[in-house]
């Protein structure tokens, strides 16, 4: 925790780029309610309550360009628009923040040190939406958070925020709680819709979509911490002034929760115009990587999104520099690129094995596939078990192509998306880094005793790499 | 004619699947379009039954691919999709049997289901009329990938009527559904999640209901079976009968499974699916005293043989319009009879057990010889 504070603390000082959401994260006692007002706080609620229509904060926010921060980047103002209203049925702002990724803990830097931004975010968005309850789901092992966002609740409520008729515009909103209790699927939106409504935390099958029939079969909106955080700046300073930050499609800033070998493991709030190199290397940021090690492999969007060697995570596949943005991170597609995901940038060094990388990601997502579907359910279990067999030096050759086989059958063929986030860990890293697991195989000792290292996952690449 | 036909919306949706076109009334799922297609054509589903609110979706081997979304949107589903959820549009093409992918997908599915599953077919009552023995002949491949210990489960006892083999489950949540929707109060469901979740009761709590025994009829595979036809009998030994009697619980029409004389096993009537068959637009779930209570004879009022598809093993020994043929002993031995040497019946016991009439499976004991 305040690990996590002296380096916000130091990069605020001396970096440059802009910063929206964590800009007075270092300010003492900003969690509490009167530090928040004094630096200008709610003044969203204020400006889209007293001048400003529902859909006209929709439509800031379609200008903005904000996508989705959980993890697949859907354009927010989009969602929001397809939002079903048919007359006398209430709707549903659900805000997920069930961050339970491996690698990615923005959200609960933000719950934690600056709540009252989310809960700003909220009063706005749920006025945009017309949302009268809405609800914050909350990770179960986050239950400190709770007692901090409850208490930010309750000062907002005091101070007229929320309630009955908030700031004379006939708007009521009360905002709830709830805790998970404990699972990663929960985090897709409609298995947190049915954990909310009190059930087994099953993803729904789709159509239809939370938008039509989500929370008690009402049109809900489901959106991830940061991205109900960002419709704060947003509205403050207009969509298209929070367009102009970024490139492209990847517009305003994105917190990124950097872990791994890296010398300063922080989250750090990004414009998405800086180079990867430039994210791990300088000082501003991760400081480069630890120990004086070199770096092997990087996930860069929490540990669902394709694992990439150094050489196609610093450039692309074209030789042009990666740059840390929706766009250029998923550049190549899957055969030579990744995913921006939910921001959690994890980096491995040259002592980093691969293999054993892989199977403990695999064991995460047999440990918390709902078991719903057959693929999902019977075949994390089983990439579990090869890949602890190729880890131990017991593997066959064949087992890599088997690995394969059954990563292609799960990915596209489940309910939910956790299907899919099981496979392509596993598909990434036999594309990439399958000499490593031959070697695996093939030096069944050896293995036991070191590590692969480095190898040639550095070298410029020359020829493309295909699937 | 043809203005006219434009100011409306369609009646019917045209939908092709594997290249034979269908009309039928929107809101129908592919799958059902396929159901009134008929054959090959119709995908497998594991875990949808039409007659349980909410099922489907889940075993996902009925994925199918769409290759045009509708006469509106032509565009393909970029994922396949499972049929027994998907609604059909009007102009939709879907590729089943006629589709790579499906067929790949499809083998990976069978695969993965068992996976895990015991294969204890031999020693399995639900052989024979198992879903999964079906699908896994139709789709799946000869031999498994799979070299690692299954998965197994502690043994649980849920009350005398139902056996639950968690063992053989394949987690289709039929069941949990029945548990809802037919009985007032349910006390099982699933516990603990992925390829350790199971199939149990609330604190080990016996399941008592007056229709629980449906969920038997809606398992596909041997997890929940009668307790009171366990190892009684093969069932493709047994004779389906069509019978029915009033009941002032359920609709009292019934399958009775005989050997003989005797009613070893009562069951509902299947439809070609596989589904408890419907009489006026109401499943015919039957009640557990028509099941487990009524196994004799005189309680039943007899239609007639139960009609079985002939590529179902339970049809073997089974003949329609069958001609006894003449016995040609007198005819040679200038009318006499055959001289009865020894009748089995007067020196073994082991055939005159009344199996049916036992409580619980028969074992080595109940043949063991009675001192005299």
């Amino acid at each position: 925790m305040s690990l996590f504070s002296i380096f916000t603390f130091e990069f605020c000082l001396i970096k440059m780029g802009r910063k929206l959401l964590l800009e007075k994260a270092h300010i003492e006692n900003i969690r509490f309610y009167d530090v928040y007002r004094r630096e200008g706080g709610y003044r969203s609620v204020e400006k889209a309550l007293k001048t400003m229509t529902p859909d006209a904060v929709t439509e800031e926010v379609k200008k903005s360009g904000l996508r989705g921060r959980g993890g697949a980047g859907f354009p927010t103002g989009m969602k929001w628009s397809f939002l079903a209203k048919p007359e006398g049925v209430p709707r549903y702002l659900v805000v997920n923040a069930d961050e339970s990724e491996p690698g990615t803990f923005k959200d609960r830097y933000l719950m934690e040190f600056i709540p009252h931004l989310l809960i700003e975010g909220m009063i706005t968005s749920s006025y945009a939406l017309g949302s009268n309850r809405s609800y914050i789901y909350i990770r179960g092992e986050y239950a400190w958070i709770v007692d901090i966002l409850e208490q930010a609740i309750a000062e907002a409520k005091n101070n007229g925020w929320l309630g009955k008729n908030i700031l004379g515009s006939g708007f009521d909103c009360e905002i709830y709680i709830q805790r998970g209790a404990g699972a990663y699927i929960c985090g897709e939106e409609t298995a947190l819709l049915e954990s909310l409504e009190g059930k087994r935390g099953n993803p729904r099958i789709k159509p239809p979509f939370p938008a039509v029939k989500g929370l008690w079969d009402c049109p809900t909106v489901v959106n991830n911490v940061e991205t109900i955080a960002a419709v704060v700046p947003i509205v403050n300073e207009g969509g298209e002034e929070y367009a102009k930050i970024g490139i492209g499609k990847s517009t305003g800033t994105k917190l990124i929760s950097a872990c791994g070998n890296i010398k300063k493991q922080g989250v750090y709030e990004i414009d998405m115009t800086i180079s990867v190199e430039e994210f791990i290397y300088s000082d501003e940021y991760c400081g480069g990587i630890a120990n004086g090690r070199k770096l092997k492999a990087c996930i860069p969007g929490g540990s669902s999104v394709p694992i990439l060697p150094a050489n196609l995570l610093l450039t692309t596949a074209k030789g042009e520099k990666r740059i840390m943005n929706y766009e250029s991170l998923a550049d190549g597609g899957f055969a030579s690129g990744s995913m921006m995901g939910s921001g959690g940038f994890i980096v491995l060094d040259d002592s980093q094995c691969v293999v054993k990388h892989t199977y403990t990601l695999a064991r995460f997502y047999r440990h918390e596939s709902c078991g719903q579907c057959s693929p999902c359910r019977e075949g994390t279990g089983w990439m579990e078990k090869i890949l602890l067999n190729i880890e131990k030096g017991k593997g066959k050759m064949s087992d890599i192509d088997l690995l394969w086989d059954i990563q292609r059958k799960i990915e596209g063929n489940t309910i939910c998306p956790l299907g899919d986030a099981a496979a392509w860990p596993v598909a990434a890293a036999i594309r990439h880094f399958r000499d490593e697991f031959e070697w695996h195989v093939t030096n069944p000792d050896d293995a036991q005793r070191r590590n692969f290292g480095l190898a040639h996952y550095a070298d410029p690449i020359h020829a493309p790499v295909t699937s | 004619m043809a203005d006219e036909v434009k100011k409306e919306a369609p009646a019917n949706f045209k939908v092709t699947i594997d290249n034979i076109t269908i009309e039928v009334a929107p809101g129908t799922t592919i799958l059902h379009a396929a159901r009134q297609i008929g054959g090959d054509v119709t995908p497998p589903a594991m875990c949808y039954y039409s007659k349980l609110k909410g099922s489907g979706g889940k075993c996902r081997t009925c994925l199918v691919e769409v290759a045009a979304g509708s006469a509106a949107d032509p565009r393909p589903m970029p994922k396949l999709v499972a049929s027994c959820r998907t609604n059909v549009m009007d102009g939709m093409v879907v590729k089943n049997i006629t589709s790579e992918r499906v067929q790949d997908a499809r083998a990976g599915v069978v695969e993965f289901l068992l996976l895990n599953h015991p294969l204890d077919c031999p020693i399995c009552d639900q052989a024979g009329e198992c879903h999964l023995q079906d699908l896994s002949y139709e789709h799946g491949k000869e031999g498994t990938r799979f070299e690692f210990k299954k998965r197994i489960f502690e043994k649980e006892d849920i009350g005398p009527y139902i056996q639950l083999h968690m063992t053989r489950c394949i987690l289709c949540y039929r069941c949990t559904y029945v548990a809802d929707q037919l009985t007032d109060n349910r006390v099982h469901g699933i516990l603990d999640r992925g390829d350790h979740a199971e199939i149990s009761t609330y604190i080990s709590k016996a399941i008592d209901n007056d229709f629980s025994g449906n969920m038997i009829d809606v398992c596909p595979v041997g997890a929940l079976t009668d307790k009171t036809f366990r190892f009684k009998n093969r069932v493709w030994f047994t004779k389906p009968v069509d019978a029915h009697r009033d009941c002032d619980k359920c609709c009292g029409k019934v399958t009775l499974w005989q050997r003989g004389d005797e009613v070893l096993r009562v069951t509902a009537r299947k439809d070609e699916w596989g589904e408890v068959q419907s009489y006026d637009g109401k499943p015919g779930w039957i009640c557990n005293t028509c099941r487990f209570d009524k196994k004799h004879i005189n309680d039943w009022v007899i239609e007639g043989p139960t009609k079985i598809n002939r590529h179902s093993v339970i049809s073997q020994g089974h003949y329609l319009g069958l001609q006894i043929p003449k016995e040609t002993m007198p005819d040679v031995m200038s009318g006499r009879e055959p001289k009865l040497l020894m009748d089995i019946q007067d020196v073994s016991e082991v055939n005159s057990v009344d199996i049916s009439a036992l409580p619980g499976p028969a074992t080595s004991k109940t043949f063991e010889k009675k001192e005299q």
